[in-house]
């Protein structure tokens, strides 16, 4: 869930945003509904500074038994101590950690590998991964495959990948580049960018190895129901709780 | 009924409370020996670094106490894993309620297991109503091994130690608080059933 102002929106190609509803109700059917994780991610924070979603965290927690992740805007170790005593289960960090990496190793060192996910967006210049911020706005020089080698180094529990190629479009994940990241790495890799239909849900997980899939869009207005995409993914020989 | 979580700074303890509140019961967060003693449940939890989670235990005196417990006693994740003889995370010493060493999982898979995984072969009162193979909800690096004191176990490259018993004390590697309505099941259990 793409949170801006305490609402759930989701942007295409991250702008022109939807309301598409609060997020605690939100979250609520998800749960219900067999999600197996949501992510909170404030779009608002990296260009307005806003620190916290403490509280949004606080009520999301108190409603649903499973476990989520909050980011957007953190750039310290006060920020997460504070989301997680709230009770985030993960935080993820983007353009913070590019800007001072040691935010990572500081992360792990106080929480854990386990709670602190790196969230790297990327999209192809002249045909190579670059790592972009602010949302996606801000391209960098930096290499994706670079990036996320060190991101693991540095102790980062999991890598939440955003094409910015694909997200939006509805045609798919970046399976190729998922497939070489997931080689890349020995951490787990959250697919992100491009999801329309069951089958790019399918493929993403055979054909770019991805350990988790995440989606935004085709579940706020209901293109997809989990039920239907979890029976379809068990069907096709991919572990999944029902 | 009396349910206290042990405080010794360690992990998200806001999502034990609220899964504790949403079964209908509240739950004191203490690191008070008198208190803690004193429950008719503790829950033992724990999120981070096993060597530096100990050391406020014993900072706080807390090591000798648990051991002590006489009501039953569940430790989660972390919490399980410093129930153990010993951990290779910080070369820890445990406190010994069970008899395993816990282990790091090799690189042959991904390391943290962060996801759901299946429980099976599942015994005692703990998973009382679970179906097997149920799905649970699990964040870790290291693990506790198959041993005679295993009442679950869970597959990840091998077979090890999902939950423990070692007469009132119970210990879970995954976290009930965000295993859905299994978990909250299991939650339950411990609560009402043991």
């Amino acid at each position: 869930m793409d949170i801006k102002n305490g609402r759930t929106v989701k942007g295409v190609n991250f702008v022109d945003l939807r309301d598409a509803g609060d997020p605690v109700e939100l979250a609520a059917i998800y749960a219900q509904e067999g999600a197996d994780e949501l992510v909170f991610l404030d779009i608002s924070a990296t260009e307005e500074k806003r620190k916290t979603l403490a509280e949004l965290v606080y009520h999301v927690a108190e409603t649903i038994n499973i476990p989520f992740t909050v980011g957007g805007g953190i750039s310290s170790v006060e920020d997460v101590d504070i989301l997680l005593k709230n009770g985030a289960d993960k935080v993820s960090i983007n353009s913070s950690a590019v800007k001072r990496p040691e935010l990572i190793n500081e992360l792990v060192a106080k929480f854990g590998s386990q709670c602190i996910v790196v969230a790297i967006d990327a999209k192809q210049i002249d045909g190579k991964w670059k790592v972009h911020l602010v949302g996606g706005k801000v391209p960098t020089e930096i290499d994706l495959f670079e990036w996320a080698q060190e991101v693991e180094e540095r102790g980062a529990g999991e890598i939440l990948f955003t094409s910015m190629d694909h997200d939006g479009t509805k045609n798919g994940f970046a399976n190729e580049t998922l497939a070489q990241l997931s080689e890349l790495v020995n951490i787990p890799i959250i697919a992100s960018g491009g999801a329309g239909t069951i089958s790019h849900f399918t493929d993403t997980f055979v054909e770019g190895k991805a350990d988790a899939a995440l989606a935004a869009s085709v579940f706020h207005f209901k293109e997809i129901e989990i039920q239907d995409l979890k029976k379809e993914l068990k069907k096709e020989g991919i572990p999944v709780r029902i | 009924m009396k349910i206290v979580i042990i405080d010794y700074g360690a992990g998200n303890i806001q999502s034990i409370i609220f899964a504790i509140k949403r079964l209908g019961y509240d739950a004191l967060l203490s690191h008070d020996a008198k208190e803690i003693q004193e429950a008719d449940k503790v829950i033992f939890p724990g999120v981070g670094e096993a060597s530096s989670a100990m050391a406020k235990l014993k900072s706080s005196g807390l090591h000798k106490i648990i051991p002590e417990l006489k009501q039953p006693v569940l430790g989660i994740c972390l919490g399980m894993q410093l129930m153990c003889h010993s951990s290779e995370e910080g070369n820890t010493q445990g406190l010994g309620i069970f008899d395993l060493d816990v282990k790091k999982f090799s690189n042959l898979v991904k390391v943290p297991q962060i996801g759901w995984n299946q429980i099976t072969d599942l015994k005692t009162d703990l998973f009382k109503g679970i179906p097997e193979k149920s799905y649970i909800y699990l964040v870790h690096s290291f693990y506790a091994p198959l041993g005679k004191e295993t009442i679950a176990s869970s597959e990840y490259g091998m077979e090890y130690s999902a939950a423990l018993k070692r007469d009132n004390f119970y210990g879970v590697q995954f976290h009930p608080e965000k295993s859905s309505d299994i978990g909250s099941m299991i939650l339950n259990n411990f609560l009402t059933v043991i």
